[in-house]
């Protein structure tokens, strides 16, 4: 489709290995997206600033806007189609999502919290979201559903 | 009830328009003119490209009228002799492939011939920059009661003003985007959109088509805060060219970049005041001009200048009140829709004025706002009695108490005699919205609602308003069942397909929820009429009328509703004067910021957010409103700064067009009053738009009084508060 050359490419996807030829300069937001057909992850700026993007990569957030296809070789990636809809009550409940596309990546961001909750030693909610743009809620209710599902776990 | 879409949001199943893959199908992209104003001379394409390959459309390949159709017919789908701004599309592309097609865009140069633009409307046009009659202006409006002349000559005092704002880009954190294809000779155009009947409108006369020769349908929608009101029927337009040139689906996408340079912002505005005062602070005179840039076409400007200026003076009670306003033709991107409509800019001017003829007066700003508050029976600036219950006074002292004003002030103080860098401030503003269109636009509107009894005894809304995060479909199934005592999953809204659903108007002007859902009721009454039952009848005896309705005729039964205005609601275009809203919400904001010296850079620590809009219908979605609007008021205000060059948007990307994260806000503390309005749908009044007006100016209030400086121009960006001191007395950057 570049015309460059397709390699072949193996990583853990949401638990499944996957093989495809890809263009080994083709960002892993495109690759999920359009030939792999998860459009679960949004793209909302393309340069790493929103986080709309954001999908988990060897148990880290990362802007997959920003990662060319291959680095994610033999690694493991996590994206919002992994995530159990039961765990994500108190996000509905305090209007953690309006428009809806920021709200994979700020899911993402806030799993990752929710699972290393020893973050929260050094770094508010607020500091560790400041990654994740939203243009609708004003964060009040992503933060609301980040406490309340912490609550939820402790 | 909790947010019909909330979970497929939550879990990435919703699908928007670049979510929708669809076999066969070629990705779109548009050419556009680099230079400001001139004559094409020549379009030049690189030989090194293959364009048997390409789709190639231009103006000559559009079948009907080159107009985007919307208020005026001024603005072409494709430029075709001049242009007359940078990022005006000229050419469109189609190709398989994505990279393909922009490189392609990258390897065709238009060539103009330059004319002089117009770009700054602080200065009138010179004669070469003439485009628009003889001043360049679009629309001027006025609104004239009492004497203001006399009244300035016997004021105490007379206190003046000019204010400046700046272009706003939304941020919609979905980009725009438009699918289109053609079926048994129908042209569908799907995609992310506010006002599927403006689309509708434009197509039909871009395509020369008969109206059933065109279906617009809504895709999910990721924000819009008014940048999808007007511009998605450029790109529809677009889409549905390149579809019928290729024979084939095609959908473009705009990147973050395109969407920011070319897609519509904020309209700047300069807004100059001149304020008589008795000898008691008491409002005597009020005198304001309003200039906003409009861009490059009419757009939507008239009716944001008519917002603008009707709010311009405030809620507050005056005898003589004169605003005039203009909207100038400028060789910029037109500028157009952005939640509040003009409104937030004259606001802005108004709420900064007021503090600073608080300070001319000897008194505080809320004494001075407590005295001026319009009363229940008071007119406003078009004469327009508020009768409504609501007391804005209670509200702004409840405002000031949650937000510990006093105590604060004292604390304030001392941490500038304690702390040699860091100062705090407390700013207010109080102001007011009006909610649907302006004037006679809903009448004109003629809204239509349908409500329909499905077979399986479940109901169906049918409206062209969408959801796009503000909770349209939560709200219209809450009102819906609770009109006909359904549980709410017995109730389904109908895609927004104009094939499909009636003309309920845009989704614009904080009207869905008080206008429109006001006719999912009527419709809801209507439907329970034509069941032959009695206006009492809920639940069971619902379910089985509609079931035994369908079983008998083989039909569904269906309500229906059209827009009919208040009684009493009167209004005058020729003279600006009457009833310019069916209602308002009233809200007092209150801002604690936080200055420092070493970086100029303005932190708010606590925002009060309290407001009147009738009754709340759902707690959350009301809060988040509110919540989001302040958020977008406060970068408006601190951070968000358009960078122009030449005409053209300098940082169109977020890597340097800043918006707040959550790191940069504090909680927004959200209290609503709830005076029912009787002519709403169970008392709610219009709210979306409300909270964006009171945040610039509270928050520039609290730094003015935080550090003893008067901005009169936002963004107040750490670079222009820092001139400011140094112009006033240097104080500060002495000390640092």
């Amino acid at each position: 489709m570049h015309g460059s050359p397709e390699l072949p490419l193996s990583f853990t996807l949401n638990g499944d290995a996957v093989s495809v030829e890809a263009d080994p300069a083709a960002r892993l937001l495109d690759l999920l997206r359009y030939d792999l057909g998860m459009t679960g992850t949004k793209e909302g700026c393309g340069e790493g600033e929103c986080g709309a993007c954001t999908v988990w990569i060897d148990g880290l957030p990362a802007d997959s806007c920003l990662v060319p296809a291959f680095q994610v070789d033999g690694r493991e990636v996590r994206t919002i189609e992994s995530v159990d809809p039961a765990r994500l009550g108190p996000l509905l409940s305090s209007g953690a999502t309006q428009c809806g596309a920021c709200t994979p990546g700020v899911v993402m961001t806030g799993l990752w919290i929710l699972e290393n909750p020893g973050l929260l030693r050094s770094h508010a909610i607020r500091e560790l979201m400041a990654g994740n743009l939203c243009r609708c809620t004003g964060y009040d209710g992503i933060i609301e559903g980040i406490e309340a599902a912490l609550g939820t776990r402790s | 009830m909790e947010r019909i879409e909330g979970l497929a949001k939550l879990t990435g199943r919703e699908r928007y328009v670049d979510d929708l893959q669809v076999d066969g199908a070629l990705w779109g992209m548009t050419v556009r003119s680099r230079a400001p104003r001139g004559r094409i001379r020549e379009i030049r394409f690189d030989p090194a490209v293959d364009w048997s390959e390409i789709v190639v459309v231009d103006h000559r390949d559009i079948p009907g009228a080159n107009e985007v159709l919307l208020i005026e017919p001024d603005q072409p789908v494709l430029a075709a002799e001049r242009v007359r701004h940078v990022h005006e599309p000229v050419l469109l592309l189609a190709h398989p492939s994505r990279e393909v097609v922009r490189r392609a865009a990258h390897a065709i140069e238009i060539e103009v011939d330059p004319e002089p633009p117009y770009l700054d409307v602080s200065v009138p046009p010179r004669p070469d920059q003439l485009q628009r009659g003889e001043d360049n202006v679009f629309k001027r409006l006025r609104i004239e009661k009492g004497d203001v002349d006399t009244a300035l000559a016997r004021a105490a005092r007379v206190v003046e003003g000019e204010y400046r704002t700046g272009a706003q880009e939304h941020v919609y954190i979905e980009t725009q985007g438009m699918l289109a294809w053609e079926e048994n000779g129908v042209v569908f155009i799907k995609g992310s959109l506010q006002c599927p009947y403006y689309v509708h409108k434009a197509a039909i006369r871009a395509l020369g088509r008969e109206p059933d020769g065109v279906r617009i349908v809504q895709a999910a929608t990721g924000g819009g805060f008014g940048g999808k009101e007007e511009y998605p029927s450029m790109i529809a337009l677009h889409a549905a060219l390149l579809t019928l040139a290729a024979d084939r689906p095609v959908k473009i996408v705009y990147d973050r970049g395109e969407d920011m340079e070319a897609t519509t912002k904020r309209h700047p505005a300069i807004v100059r005041h001149r304020t008589g005062v008795d000898a008691d602070g008491r409002l005597v005179a009020q005198d304001i001009d309003v200039v906003m840039d409009g861009g490059a076409y009419v757009t939507l400007s008239p009716v944001v200048l008519s917002r603008g200026i009707i709010h311009a003076s405030g809620p507050y009670r005056c005898e003589n009140v004169r605003i005039h306003g203009r909207v100038m033709l400028t060789n910029s991107p037109p500028h157009g829709a952005f939640r509040g409509f003009g409104a937030p800019q004259t606001h802005f001017a108004n709420e900064r004025h007021m503090d600073v003829v608080a300070a001319a007066a000897g008194l505080d700003p809320i004494e001075l706002r407590r005295r001026n508050l319009l009363l229940d029976g008071d007119e406003t600036a078009t004469g327009q009695r508020i009768v409504d219950g609501v007391d804005r006074i209670a509200l702004l002292d409840q405002a000031v108490d949650l937000s510990g004003w006093r105590e604060k002030e004292a604390a304030h103080a001392e941490l500038a005699r304690t702390d040699p860098w860091l100062r705090r401030g407390m700013g207010l503003a109080c102001f007011h919205h009006g909610a649907g269109f302006t004037g006679s636009g809903e009448v004109m509107l003629a809204s239509r609602l349908d409500v329909a009894g499905l077979p399986d005894g479940r109901v169906e809304v049918r409206s062209a308003n969408i959801e796009m995060g503000q909770g349209t479909l939560t709200i219209f199934t809450a009102i819906a069942a609770a009109r006909l005592g359904l549980a709410p999953s017995e109730v389904a809204i109908a895609e927004a397909d104009t094939g499909r659903v009636p003309n309920s108007g845009p989704t614009v002007a904080s009207r869905t929820a008080m206008i429109v859902g006001r006719l999912v009721e009527e419709a809801c009454d209507d439907l329970r009429l034509r069941l032959g039952l009695p206006a009492d009848a809920r639940g069971e005896e619902i379910r089985q009328a509609v079931r035994e309705h369908a079983r008998a005729t083989g039909e569904e039964t269906v309500g229906r509703a059209e827009y009919e205005p208040p009684r009493g609601v009167l209004w005058d275009d020729a003279t600006y004067r009457g009833d310019a809203y069916a209602a308002y919400g009233w809200g007092a904001y209150v801002a604690e910021v936080e200055v420092d010296l070493r970086t100029w850079a303005t932190r708010v620590v606590d925002f009060v957010a309290v407001q009147d809009v009738g009754t709340v219908l759902h707690r959350t979605l009301a809060a988040g409103q509110v919540q989001g609007g302040v958020a977008q008021g406060i970068g408006w205000a601190l951070m968000e700064e358009c960078r122009w060059k030449d005409g053209a948007m300098q940082n169109a990307q977020l890597t340097n067009y800043i918006v707040p994260t959550s790191f940069d806000l504090p909680p927004i503390r959200v209290h609503f009053g709830e005076t029912p309005w009787p002519g709403g749908p169970m008392g709610a009044k219009g709210l979306g738009e409300l909270p964006i007006d009171g945040p610039a100016p509270a928050v520039v209030n609290a730094v003015a009084r935080a550090i003893g400086v008067a901005p009169t121009e936002i963004p107040l960006t750490p670079e222009r508060l820092m001139d400011l001191d140094r112009r006033a007395e240097g104080r500060h950057a002495r000390i640092a």
